[in-house]
């Protein structure tokens, strides 16, 4: 029986592309969509998934905002949420963290991943492992951390100290997304790039770079949502003034439910439905070529 | 600062691996240095010093900010096991196993359909689907659940509307155990798809055409070939519930004290005690690796049936 299983298995990628035409499972109905209890939990699940987005959009349109029924459309919640500079305010500093965050780390991290990839060396797997570490250890513990190491060596807290330690985790999602990329890339072309005369550096920016640029992209685009939505890093490490957008938000909405923050989050929605199709769509390229 | 050394590629035992070995870089480490140094250094001063930095501090009963440091013993972990503290840690541990059982009972159907009996050319679009709530902010994914489950909430509106008495679920334990649920299941159906999608068809076939019921298929056939998938997605719904600050903060209310938001009260709350909040994120990080270390010892054995 073992050695079936094991015997099977490369063959198991050529039974897939056939089963849309030779039903395979136990199940007869395969071709269209089978109606069993799996399909309609599954259905079920999805409603679940989508039911608090929905709500939040209900509500952000409905003019009283505390009852639990509809008392008529309104714009309100969206003309106050505009008018509010607090929001803007916070809205830029989000953005200029992320942003920064992730151009510093893109470098960083693809660098860390090349390097990774190509040397082998004592103390690498402690290297991996401390580097991969922020996936693993819970938000909370990594913002403790760094706001006490940040106390403890006196340097004051700013918008600079939120950047630096949102580039701790950026780092790990972006190299993590490049060594992906480069364990299904062929390194004979970065080879033939040094023997036909290149300089270490050329190959690496003219050969090696526009093959990574997908894994880049969508490791920086993962990054950028994270950092754009941490609220614990970002409220242990912000200094005066340095209020990001999560920080906004969850000062308000611990008190309770906040007719305009309804808005604002149809608002985000809709922005981060966009760069998920994005990086979907960036995906689904680089798999094509 | 003497750790600063140790990203640095030694020199000794330093070999290319057979495919980039050129020896056109300078010199042997210089290669190295450059790829691996930048990164190396921003880790030990951002992660590892900082680690290293809280256990001190945890070794320090009752300091505030600016007080003196002065590492005496382990009375801040002996404090987390006694009195409220012990049914604070009894709660995170219960709601993470809690949050973990209700994502792997309900994501494995799912998976299952989307790995296994959906049209095939549907699969990943529908995954796609499935885990796109992930894309927004899962803070106020959390904030539309008080929407829903406050008194006069959405859920008892349709409770009251089919003639079922209200539930009050806001700001106690079961609101967070929904929270946590609906905010980890898309990992773990992400997890256990692509365990399921590689699952050998062929085998469920021959253990059908050997008389097996589809029970018997599934438990003896599909469950274990997964197993190694659902190890794996239950440590993550598992590690990330465990240090998870939203969900029992704004669902959970008063009653619902976790770790993680305990930890944020001695740094930002009102009752600041550094040196125990330090003691208490250590223990997280521990519990995080005994679950790492126990998924690395059996997950392992499992991958091979």
């Amino acid at each position: 029986m073992r050695d079936t299983a094991r015997d099977s298995q490369p063959k198991n990628t050529i039974v897939t592309p056939l089963e849309e035409e030779i039903p395979t499972d136990m199940s007869n109905s395969k071709a269209r969509f089978p109606l069993s209890w799996q399909a309609i939990f599954t259905g079920a699940l999805f409603l679940f998934m989508y039911l608090p987005i929905l709500v939040l959009m209900f509500y952000s349109f409905n003019q009283s905002a505390y009852s639990a029924g509809w008392e008529g459309f309104t714009l309100e919640w969206y003309r106050r949420l505009f008018a509010d500079d607090r929001i803007g305010k916070a809205l830029f500093n989000s953005v200029k963290v992320a942003g920064l965050a992730v151009a510093v780390s893109a470098v960083l991290g693809t660098l860390m991943a090349v390097g990774l990839s190509r040397y082998e060396f004592r103390g690498k797997k402690l290297y991996q492992g401390i580097s991969y570490l922020p996936l693993i250890i819970p938000d909370i513990a990594i913002s403790v951390a760094t706001l006490v190491f940040l106390a403890a060596v006196g340097i004051s807290l700013s918008i600079w100290t939120i950047v630096a330690a949102h580039i701790v985790f950026c780092l790990a999602y972006i190299a993590l997304a490049v060594s992906t990329r480069l364990a299904d890339l062929d390194s004979n072309l970065e080879e033939a790039a040094l023997d036909l005369g290149a300089t270490p550096v050329e190959a690496f920016l003219k050969v090696l770079l526009p093959q990574l640029m997908p894994g880049i992209a969508s490791g920086c685009l993962i990054a950028f949502v994270l950092s754009m939505d941490d609220l614990l890093i970002s409220s242990f490490t912000a200094g005066a003034g340095a209020t990001t957008l999560p920080m906004e938000i969850f000062s308000r909405i611990r008190t309770g439910v906040k007719p305009d923050v309804n808005a604002l989050s149809v608002i985000l929605i809709g922005a981060s439905g966009i760069l998920a199709f994005v990086a979907e769509n960036l995906r689904y390229r680089s798999e094509q070529q | 600062m003497s750790v600063s050394t140790k990203h640095q590629p030694p020199s000794n035992n330093f070999g290319p691996q057979g495919d980039s070995g050129n020896p056109r870089f300078g010199s042997r480490w210089l290669g190295p240095l450059a790829l691996l140094g930048p990164a190396g250094v921003w880790l030990i001063f951002l992660l590892v010093l900082p680690t290293l930095v809280i256990f001190e501090i945890s070794l320090v009963p009752n300091i505030k900010p600016g007080g003196i440091v002065n590492p005496s013993g382990l009375d801040n972990y002996f404090l987390a096991f006694q009195g409220v503290y012990i049914m604070v840690v009894l709660r995170s541990l219960f709601l993470a196993i809690g949050s973990t059982l209700l994502c792997l009972l309900l994501g494995f159907p799912v998976a299952y359909w989307l790995a296994i009996l959906a049209p095939q050319r549907w699969r990943n679009l529908m995954l796609m689907s499935f885990i796109l709530p992930l894309w927004t902010s899962s803070l106020l994914r959390s904030y539309a659940w008080i929407t829903i489950l406050r008194p006069t909430g959405v859920l008892n509106s349709v409770l009251g509307f089919v003639g079922l008495p209200g539930l009050e679920l806001l700001n106690r334990p079961p609101a967070v155990l929904i929270g946590m649920t609906y905010s980890f299941l898309p990992y773990m159906v992400l997890i256990l798809y692509s365990s399921l999608e590689k699952l050998d068809r062929q085998l469920l076939e021959a253990s059908a055409d050997l008389g097996a019921t589809p029970p018997e298929t599934f438990w003896k056939v599909t469950v274990p070939q997964a197993l190694p998938g659902i190890a794996a997605g239950s440590l993550l719904v598992f590690i990330t519930s465990l240090g998870d600050f939203v969900d029992p903060e704004l669902l959970g209310g008063a009653s619902s004290g976790t770790a993680a938001r305990l930890i944020y009260d001695r740094f930002l709350g009102q009752t600041q005690n550094w040196g125990f909040g330090a003691a208490l994120s250590m223990l997280l990080i521990m519990a995080v690796s005994i679950a790492i270390a126990l998924l690395l010892k059996y997950g392992d054995r499992d991958a091979q049936p």
